[in-house]
């Protein structure tokens, strides 16, 4: 007992192993936890620039009567319950065609579908901002395939403006999310597939009852990386409407009113400060019910 | 009812088309910034998909804008430094966690990984401040310094550390070597594949890093490639013939390091789920 304790206590004190995770603790110390504490302090306070009163839940109150607000929370809970399904669902068929056994050039697919992730989310929205000008190349090739017959506003009508960023993000991480189903795939005993194939379960089935119940660690974490990112959504809205969030605020995120009640307009920190912590709460609360979804299944 | 090898035929079709459909979905973007770079801008506006003559001016148009040396530079710099600070910060702290282990610095550890659900948002303002106060607006310190921990690296190599195998550990202790040299002369060569794939993932992390440097970058002296191709892009009709320079530009070297490094890309991708 007394020697058991005197280890603990070794351990304890050891300074050889503290020592090797002293600098980063400072520095996560410093710009992730003071940070964070500062802003939930900020949250109370309101006014211009270093300007500030304390004004209690006064800027909690104001965002109930923030149309603005209300628009950026609605727009990025839009974002994440259509793109994060599709995506992965998307990334989930991808992978599984891709582990089909007799499939020719495997590895150019995959190279393909992946590559998107190698762009800058800068650079991608750019492209996509020309790809999808009114007389560009995206609405052209509609026209002359007979799809449309006037080209699509995508700039300038909030529908097609929203579907455009939903697009833009699902060309850029399908691929990313796929390689993870894909090694996933690898690690499952192929005769599973055999042995249903041989029962005659049709493809469709044998996706949805063997593939996707085998992969939910998976899907779990991808469904959570995703989400956590898009409730941060800001590059791509920032570089494909000017740092508008336009057409009238149509595709305004949390993030993006955020950046502009700090750096563009009057700054407000503190109010800035309080819709930040929106997303604190909202992140908060998905991940919970994601993992509390993903235990209670097992 | 179809013939078999029919519905076979038909389905190897479908597999394949899909799968084409994607790859060409996938790949066509940056097959339009190649050819949009040798067009005008009223051409590139009009969907013109076949290359054009307008490339030397274009080039000649963004050099004339833009400091291109000094702002590559910018961008070099901040992505290797960002990137082998956090390789040497991340790594001491993911071996540590791992070898030296105790309730409280499982605890500890804890707290630490709690830091990925925090959104960049969330932090983004008091971090403003804090490099104001501390006079770092608009150096490239300022940009590094808030990146350099990262739980997510932490992680990263806490996870490698447990194949580190403690023989060479106990070897080295009965040789004499002090806990510092085990790690630098020891684990690090050891590791290296580790390091390589955490390098790529965070170099190109770091390259496309957007929203905090836009907030601490202020002067054109300072900006980083991504920076100065988002600000060129960002009139309502802007000039795409020269921002495709620009986006090519801060292109190239994260495709370069993927298809010279793909392996370990992927390996770096996954090492964080394992």
């Amino acid at each position: 007992m007394v020697n058991a304790r005197s280890g603990n206590l070794k351990r304890f004190y050891d300074v050889n192993g503290w020592l090797f995770v002293v600098p980063a603790l400072l520095l996560i110390g410093t710009f992730m936890f003071y940070p964070i504490i500062r802003s939930l302090v900020l949250s109370f306070y309101s006014g211009r620039g270093m300007m500030m009163k304390f004004v209690g839940f006064g800027n909690i109150e104001r965002l109930f009567n923030d149309p603005v607000f209300l628009q950026a929370l609605t727009n990025t809970l839009t974002f994440l319950i259509i793109q994060v399904p599709v995506m992965i669902m998307l990334a989930l068929i991808l992978a599984s065609a891709l582990n089909s056994p007799k499939l020719k050039f495997r590895g150019l697919f995959r190279t393909a579908i992946f590559l998107p992730c190698v762009s800058s989310l800068v650079a991608y929205s750019i492209l996509f901002k020309s790809m999808f000008a009114t007389d560009g190349i995206v609405n052209s090739t509609l026209q002359s395939l007979g799809l449309i017959d006037i080209p699509i506003p995508w700039f300038t009508d909030p529908f097609w403006a929203k579907l455009l960023i939903i697009l833009a993000i699902t060309w850029r991480w399908t691929g990313y999310n796929m390689i993870f189903y894909l090694a996933a795939l690898q690690n499952i005993d192929k005769s599973i597939y055999e042995a249903a194939r041989v029962d005659g379960v049709p493809k469709w089935r044998q996706f949805m009852h063997l593939t996707i119940p085998m992969l939910k660690p998976v899907i779990l974490f991808t469904t959570i990386t995703s989400t956590i990112g898009t409730l941060q959504l800001f590059d791509e809205v920032y570089n494909l409407t000017e740092g508008t969030g336009g057409p009238a605020n149509a595709t305004l995120t949390l993030s993006l009113y955020i950046y502009n009640l700090t750096f563009r307009f009057t700054p407000n920190f503190g109010y800035a400060a309080t819709v930040s912590y929106v997303i604190v709460v909202i992140v908060a609360i998905l991940s919970f019910l994601q993992f509390y979804a993903a235990r209670e299944r097992k | 009812m179809m013939p078999r090898y029919t519905t076979r035929y038909l389905s190897t079709a479908l597999l394949y088309g899909a799968l084409g459909l994607a790859a060409f979905i996938s790949v066509f973007p940056f097959i339009w910034m190649v050819i949009s770079a040798t067009n005008t801008t009223a051409d590139i506006v009009t969907g013109k998909a076949s290359f054009g003559l307008a490339f030397l001016d274009n080039i000649k148009m963004f050099f004339s804008q833009v400091d291109v040396p000094l702002i590559m530079w910018n961008s070099v710099k901040i992505a290797i430094a960002g990137t082998v600070l956090t390789l040497l910060v991340s790594s001491l702290a993911g071996y540590g966690f791992e070898i030296f282990r105790s309730k409280f610095r499982d605890k500890v550890y804890t707290l630490v990984l709690l830091t990925l659900m925090v959104p960049f948002a969330a932090i983004m303002i008091p971090l403003f401040m804090l490099m104001a106060k501390a006079g770092l607006i608009d150096t490239h310190i300022a940009v590094i310094l808030p990146t350099i921990a990262w739980a997510f690296v932490i992680f990263y190599f806490r996870q490698a550390s447990k194949a580190f195998p403690s023989e060479l550990r106990d070897a080295a202790k009965v040789d004499g070597l002090k806990e510092w040299q085990i790690f630098f002369y020891i684990y690090f060569p050891v590791m290296r594949s580790t390091y390589a794939a955490a390098f790529v993932i965070v170099f190109m992390l770091n390259w496309n890093n957007y929203l905090w440097p836009l907030i601490v970058l202020q002067s054109n002296e300072t900006k980083t490639i991504t920076l100065v191709v988002s600000s060129l892009a960002s009139a309502y009709y802007p000039d795409y013939g020269t921002v495709m320079i620009g986006t090519i530009l801060a292109t190239l070297p994260t495709l370069i390091i993927f298809f010279a490094m793909q392996r370990q890309f992927v390996q770096g991708m996954l090492g964080s789920v394992k």
